[in-house]
């Protein structure tokens, strides 16, 4: 792990440095705030100033808490959903490249058939049918970022599924456990490792989108799609509050795409020198 | 019998389009079936005394079994009568008529701009490959992807509208506008969509021509000392012809998801607006109908794409 980490280039240092430390601020933040979330402590959209470094927002609370707050809500709600999606998206690619046959044909026409959409349409068209909550918000999420997942799996799987290890553990007897977790997910874990980044920025831009549309995470709690919403009219008296928390999310993004990058990067490297 | 072949494999594709959007508009039937209650209860709201709510169910046809209910409403859609919104009770197509059209503007400008820009830009990262150009696109693209839509569009607001006020901040658009101010009205919706799809198209585009320069064939006309230009026009652009043809109409199906955030973050009166105060309202057939015009238009790109790249590419002329 820290051999991997000394040999990224000096893009995924930066953004390994850039997801730490969000990570660090988003969750020890609110305990070092001197105000809490819901409180009104000062004026409406008052200018960053030494007691609040970063203003106030649409009724007076510090921004800087809020965004705290908030950028923890998305990474919570967006890791939930990620991890959601490769428990149910992962398993079915690996068992489809095994089992094959009708198995195969079945899911993966289904996961045709969900990706045949745009994946923020299928997500307003589900979400005004199960109404909007966090439930139903990570569900959406979930099954949009299943389906990617699942072909990924499905296509690496497929690739390892007929190597010589797997014959002879085939031959050995071994049951579809022994198959999944010995041989088949260990050697798809990297490949797996760099799409659950960009997944997870996926998820947090989405659930952020959908929230800044009204439709995701809802009042009295927020993230930080729905401050902006919250804070959209001070745009046209030339404050920044709608857009802080918009950049707090763009860093997470930049920071874990900088560290998928380089991952990359790196295995193209090792597979020229093969 | 090459020919009859191309011919075969062209339909083949097609009916599997026409098999998808059947599909599509399933999913989007049955989407919004599976809440508890029916329209009949939606629209008389919670007050509603069992008897009214059975004498409007009666009316709408609603005890009909779900697929004959379907297929009536496929084959409305087909005709163009999209039924009455629950919201206002006002013909979905009326809604509609303006707004398709501003969405389509909005759309195709921003592509207009983005396309020719992002696939030069794309193909300049690629052909520098590694050198100062290259990095500092590859940079700015990747900044871009990660950057929410709103973000870039609430920057642009900020200093184009209210710091500079060289454009107006509400996009209205009306048709009694000359298309100049049409242009100017929406210049930054689509400055911001231009921006957020390029930073995509740039990305692929890089990719395949960098795929087709690592082929063989390139370094043998290489070794043999073509020039870089003969390289690049006689062996490598054919080639990536194909790619890059896909890549575009993937940025134009991209476009019809960046078009919803845009629309609600200048206040732009399209489709995507529409269709985000149907959901928030749950105005059921306003949603099905907006979801399956999006989804549509969605599927023909991609349909539109697959044919394409049968056709400018000999490979994919083999059966699968």
């Amino acid at each position: 792990m820290i051999k991997v980490i000394r040999n990224f280039d000096i893009g995924a240092k930066i953004g390994l440095v850039l997801l730490i430390l969000f990570l660090t601020i988003v969750f020890l933040g609110p305990m070092m705030s001197p105000y809490s979330e819901v409180e009104i402590v000062g004026d409406v959209w008052e200018s960053p100033n030494t007691s609040f470094w970063l203003g106030t927002d649409h009724v007076g609370r510090d921004l800087l808490t809020r965004i705290f707050t908030g950028g923890r809500m998305t990474v919570v709600v967006a890791l939930i959903a990620t991890c959601g999606a490769f428990l149910v998206g992962c398993p079915l690619g690996i068992a489809s490249a095994v089992i094959g046959g009708w198995f195969d044909l079945l899911v993966t026409r289904a996961v045709d058939a969900v990706m045949a959409f745009p994946g923020l349409i299928l997500a307003l068209i589900v979400l005004s049918a199960i109404g909007t909550s966090i439930p139903a918000l990570i569900f959406v999420i979930m099954v949009l970022d299943s389906t990617t997942v699942y072909r990924l799996t499905r296509a690496v799987a497929a690739d390892i599924a007929v190597m010589n290890y797997i014959e002879v553990a085939r031959l050995r007897g071994e049951n579809m456990r022994w198959f999944l977790f010995k041989e088949i997910l260990p050697n798809v874990a990297p490949t797996l490792l760099t799409e659950f980044g960009l997944r997870f920025v996926y998820s947090a831009i989405m659930i952020s989108s959908l929230s800044f549309l009204g439709l995701g995470i809802q009042p009295p709690y927020a993230d930080l799609g729905g401050m902006v919403k919250e804070n959209a009219m001070a745009i046209s008296f030339g404050r920044s509050a709608p857009i802080l928390p918009a950049v707090a999310l763009a860093l997470l993004a930049i920071g874990v795409n900088l560290i998928v990058d380089g991952l990359l990067r790196h295995r193209a490297k090792l597979d020229q020198y093969k | 019998m090459q020919k009859t072949s191309i011919t075969g494999l062209v339909l083949k594709r097609l009916t599997s389009g026409l098999v998808t959007l059947v599909l599509v508009s399933l999913m989007v039937f049955a989407g919004t079936e599976i809440l508890p209650g029916d329209v009949a209860e939606a629209i008389l709201g919670q007050q509603a005394t069992a008897e009214s709510v059975q004498v409007l169910r009666d009316k709408l046809g609603l005890e009909r079994p779900a697929i004959v209910r379907y297929f009536e409403w496929l084959w409305n859609f087909a005709q163009g009568d999209l039924g009455r919104s629950l919201a206002s009770g006002r013909e979905i197509s009326s809604l509609l008529s303006g707004r398709l059209g501003n969405t389509f503007f909005l759309a195709l400008t921003a592509a207009a701009i983005a396309i020719p820009i992002s696939v030069l830009l794309g193909l300049l990262a690629a052909l520098y490959e590694d050198k100062l150009v290259d990095k500092g696109i590859t940079i700015s693209t990747l900044i871009f992807v990660s950057t929410p839509d709103f973000l870039i569009g609430y920057l642009l607001l900020l200093w184009g509208a209210v710091k500079l006020g060289w454009f107006p901040a509400l996009s209205r658009m009306s048709s009694s506008m000359s298309f100049g101010d049409q242009l100017h009205v929406i210049a930054m919706p689509c400055l911001t969509l231009a921006l957020v799809v390029s930073a995509h198209t740039m990305r692929l585009t890089r990719a395949a021509i960098l795929q087709v320069m690592s082929q063989p064939y390139v370094e043998m006309a290489e070794l043999k000392g073509a020039s870089r230009k003969r390289i690049i026009l006689k062996h490598a652009f054919p080639n990536a012809l194909s790619p890059v043809l896909n890549i575009v109409l993937l940025t134009l199906a991209y476009l019809i998801v960046g078009v919803v955030v845009v629309e609600a973050v200048f206040n732009y009166s399209g489709m995507g607006r529409l269709m985000i105060d149907a959901v928030s309202t749950r105005d059921m057939p306003l949603v099905q109908a907006c979801g399956l015009i999006f989804a549509s238009v969605y599927v023909l790109l991609n349909l539109t794409a697959d044919i394409l790249s049968i056709l400018t590419n000999p490979r994919r002329r083999r059966p699968i």
